[in-house]
């Protein structure tokens, strides 16, 4: 099975990086941003996981749930 | 009084704890992330650095190595625990501690010297000082800024467990005082049994006055004297 995993800064967190990223981006040529959030994506091939084994995984290792969402797609 | 300090793949201030404690009187022992026991100790320290990388989240990977099953069974038994820096973060990710440590307000690794001012001394870290007291000790990281929910925010205001908090040189708490945008400038706080205390700033590198400052050294002697009263008892 493949999956990925992506996380999120929570929207109630300040996400320094995706400010930066922002302002960053308005001086480059596209003042229209609004704005901008940096998350990761973990790309995983396993056997023999459950979806409910990765939902665990993922809210206990993956991410950190006081500060982070994720969300899991799974490719066949 | 014998204490342990965890060793992860990337700790880098533990040669500075054992020195510090062991001036201070402990007798200090490394123990490896890979031991499955933390038993046996009256302190253990989860000292700086950056364990696994910092890969993932600070602490993140850490969190999940062997000794730390240990590390909480001790604490639930109420052996002091003090985690500085990174051993703040791995114990927030570990739960012994609430919230989390993200990024600094403006993305930059910041070491210098900070001020601290003593909230609460009713705990085994802070007794030789007294509550508005102000501490010189260096911070030296790059994800120290303190998040949590607002409930939890209220019960660690509640239980007065916020131990230091930035503050500029006449012990006021300002927002120009706060290094890394931390929320309500928190730089340490502890466990609801107030035997497990985290904070970003590094006491061991203020207990030398050739490094500056010997501030640092009231935490480990609090602690000396706490568990010097308690075998007493």
């Amino acid at each position: 099975m493949k999956a990925k995993v992506i996380v999120m800064p929570k929207q109630s967190i300040l996400d320094p990086q995706g400010v930066a990223v922002r302002d960053a981006m308005r001086h480059h040529g596209l003042p229209g941003v609004k704005s901008a959030r940096v998350g990761k994506v973990i790309e995983l091939e396993l056997d023999g996981a459950t979806e409910a084994q990765l939902h665990e995984i993922a809210r206990d290792m993956l991410s950190n749930p006081v500060v982070e969402d994720y969300t899991i797609q799974i490719q066949a | 009084m014998k204490a342990a300090i965890i060793r992860f793949p990337g700790s880098n201030c533990d040669q500075d704890c054992e020195l510090v404690l062991r001036e201070q009187g402990f007798q200090p022992e490394y123990v490896w992330h890979k031991d499955a026991s933390a038993a046996g100790y009256d302190l253990i320290v989860l000292p700086g650095g950056f364990s696994y990388g910092d890969y993932l989240r600070c602490g993140a990977i850490a969190r999940f190595s062997p000794i730390m099953k240990s590390v909480v069974e001790q604490a639930a038994k109420g052996v002091l625990v003090l985690g500085i820096c990174n051993g703040f973060q791995i114990l927030c990710e570990s739960g012994l501690l609430p919230g989390a440590l993200v990024r600094n307000r403006d993305l930059r690794f910041i070491c210098e010297h900070v001020r601290l001012r003593v909230e609460n001394n009713a705990n085994p870290f802070l007794s030789a000082a007294s509550v508005g007291s102000v501490l010189n000790i260096p911070i030296a990281h790059g994800e120290g800024n303190y998040v949590c929910d607002a409930a939890t925010l209220a019960q660690l205001k509640a239980e007065s467990r916020i131990l230091v908090r930035y503050c500029d040189k006449d012990g006021n708490i300002t927002p120009a005082a706060n290094p890394n945008g931390t929320t309500e400038n928190i730089a340490g706080i502890c466990n609801a049994a107030r035997n497990v205390f985290g904070l970003m700033p590094h006491p061991e590198r203020a207990c030398d006055s050739q490094l500056g400052s010997t501030d640092g050294r009231l935490i480990f002697q609090s602690i000396l004297a706490a568990l010097t009263k308690a075998k007493a008892a």
